[in-house]
């Protein structure tokens, strides 16, 4: 069994709901495919979707909701 | 005046710009910011930095027990909220107050009124100023919706009462448009502002966006003459000018006159701005909100009048009557803003924070740039991109295009990519230059012209 690492593309703020009052876009333990968006990264008032780019049997979250992250920090690892 | 130190509640180029009128004014300075601005230069500058909290807004600038409690330990007199934050925030205007301290604003109950979109309308009305048309106030259903439009016509906006910055704002074409969005419209209302009320406007198209700055000390009222602010991406301004060249005489003393009523009205104190739109065709101006606060385009009022805005907001708030009469506000000359964005115009706008490695600021008569950089500052990605804005004056909109080019070419920003090709690209444009603009110009000329410059520019890269 190998991890993958979901990387930030971007410094920024974390975002693990699409909306503050929503359900997280996943939970940890979920399985999930490349295309499945993880969270959004918020940079400069913008916000950009991160994708898993990996399909995988479950994600774990490193970083919590809206907590800051440097670009190239690992925000999760997905079980492939 | 009462004020001898001021808590300086924001951060970037507009804290800089706060810090240096207080300091001409002999006012003690003390800057708040979040943990990932402690390098800032309005720290660096003011003569106290307070931390307030983490780099989340929501959790430092934002954030009105930690801002007051600063106020209050560092001793200061009063606080200034520059623009954005909680600088029309009414619950943070009494907050100051009732810790004792002078808010440089308006009075809280001032802002909660000019604030909320359907009492700014109807105190419009009642000083005689134009209103777009649409409901006289808030709609109780969609039949008083309908009945509305058909008077109107379409296209039509709908508009939450609570809403700003863009945001709660559909547009319906046709019938069936306004009855599918009105109830959903209430919903998300109801839902991000804690109140579903909608009112309806008209949609102006091809509206120049004309703005006049107004300055009152609660008794006298004055107005500094108009910007023109039609050069928009997403409803976020880009350059802005003064005066608005295309405004007949006439027009412009109607105009301003009725920006001095609406201040007269509520009694403003402190610096404003009455927003309108206005139809180049029928010459028809019509208000659309107050902004209770210093703008980000100010300097370009400040260099064809030659009044400092935040000293004379600092010393109206302080206590003093204003220091000018009508009669002595004179414009002279033009003058251009452009907002420099840690943005990269060849890639869809996308922000870059980064680091400065270099900086170089053009020099030269009629050159002004309000800036929160300096060389080797690293822009934290958690706020704004703008970093600084550069505003040239010349006697002339012609000469000050040709100066403002050159100055645009002088100002050097490496590290990070900026907006500087897009107004080098503006400046050079011939729409631009005869003036032949409106609200949706740009996005249209950015798909167009100057889609077609930056693929060029990437060829010859």
């Amino acid at each position: 069994m190998s991890t993958f690492e979901i990387r930030s593309p971007l410094p920024g703020t974390f975002y693990r709901t699409p909306a503050p009052d929503a359900a997280p876009f996943k939970a940890d333990g979920d399985a999930v495919a490349s295309a499945d968006t993880i969270g959004m990264i918020e940079v400069m008032k913008t916000f950009q979707e991160i994708p898993a780019g990996v399909d995988g049997k479950a994600i774990r979250f490193l970083v919590d909701n809206e907590e800051p992250v440097m670009a190239g920090q690992v925000i999760a690892e997905v079980e492939v | 005046m009462t004020i001898r130190s001021l808590l300086v509640a924001n951060r970037g180029e507009i804290a800089v710009r706060i810090i240096k009128a207080a300091k001409a004014l002999g006012i003690r300075t003390v800057q708040v910011h979040s943990a990932a601005d402690a390098d800032m230069l309005a720290v660096k500058l003011a003569d106290e930095a307070v931390n307030i909290g983490p780099p989340s807004a929501a959790k430092s600038y934002l954030n009105i027990d930690a801002v007051v409690a600063a106020a209050k330990a560092a001793g200061v007199d009063a606080v200034h909220p520059g623009y954005g934050f909680l600088s029309e925030n009414a619950d943070f205007a009494d907050a100051v107050e009732a810790a004792g301290l002078i808010f440089i604003g308006p009075k809280g109950d001032a802002i909660r009124l000019l604030g909320d979109k359907v009492a700014a309308r109807e105190v419009a009305a009642r000083a005689g100023v134009p209103t777009v048309p649409g409901s006289a106030g808030r709609i109780a259903s969609l039949d008083e919706a309908r009945a509305i439009a058909e008077k109107t016509g379409f296209p039509i906006m709908i508009k939450a009462a609570a809403g700003g910055g863009g945001r709660g704002i559909r547009i319906a074409e046709t019938m069936a448009d306004l009855e599918r969005h009105f109830p959903q419209a209430s919903a998300e209302a109801a839902a991000a502002f804690g109140d579903g009320g909608l009112y309806l406007e008209k949609v102006i198209t091809k509206a120049r966006h004309v703005e006049v700055q107004i300055l009152g000390d609660g008794e006298s009222f004055v107005h500094c003459f108009e910007r023109e602010c039609s050069l928009q991406r997403r409803r976020q301004k880009v350059w802005e000018e003064a005066p608005s060249t295309l405004l007949p005489a006439a027009v412009r003393e109607k105009l301003c006159a009725s920006a001095v009523a609406l201040a007269r009205e509520v009694g403003y104190r402190g610096a404003g701005t009455v927003e309108y739109l206005y139809d180049e065709i029928t010459q028809d101006f019509y208000f659309i909100e107050v902004n209770t606060r210093i703008q980000v385009e100010h300097p370009v009022t400040e260099m064809i009048t030659g009044i400092d805005l935040v000293q004379e907001m600092i010393k109206v708030c302080g206590g003093a009557k204003l220091s000018i009469a009508q009669g002595d506000i004179l414009a002279h000359g033009h003058a251009i803003e452009c907002r420099i964005n840690a943005e990269d115009p060849s890639r869809n706008f996308m922000p870059a924070p980064g680091r400065i490695e270099a900086l170089t600021i053009p020099q030269g008569e009629g050159i002004r740039f309000d800036t929160m950089l300096y060389e080797g500052y690293s822009i934290p990605p958690f706020y704004d991109s703008l970093v600084g804005k550069l505003i040239v004056w010349a006697e002339s909109r012609d000469a000050c295009l040709e100066r403002l080019k050159a100055a645009l070419e002088g100002l050097v920003i490496t590290g990070i990519p900026t907006t500087i090709p897009l107004h080098l690209a503006l400046a050079g444009a011939d729409s631009v230059k005869r003036g032949a603009f409106h609200t949706c110009f740009l996005e249209t000329w950015l798909e167009t012209e100057f889609a077609g410059l930056s693929g060029k520019i990437a060829e010859v890269a």
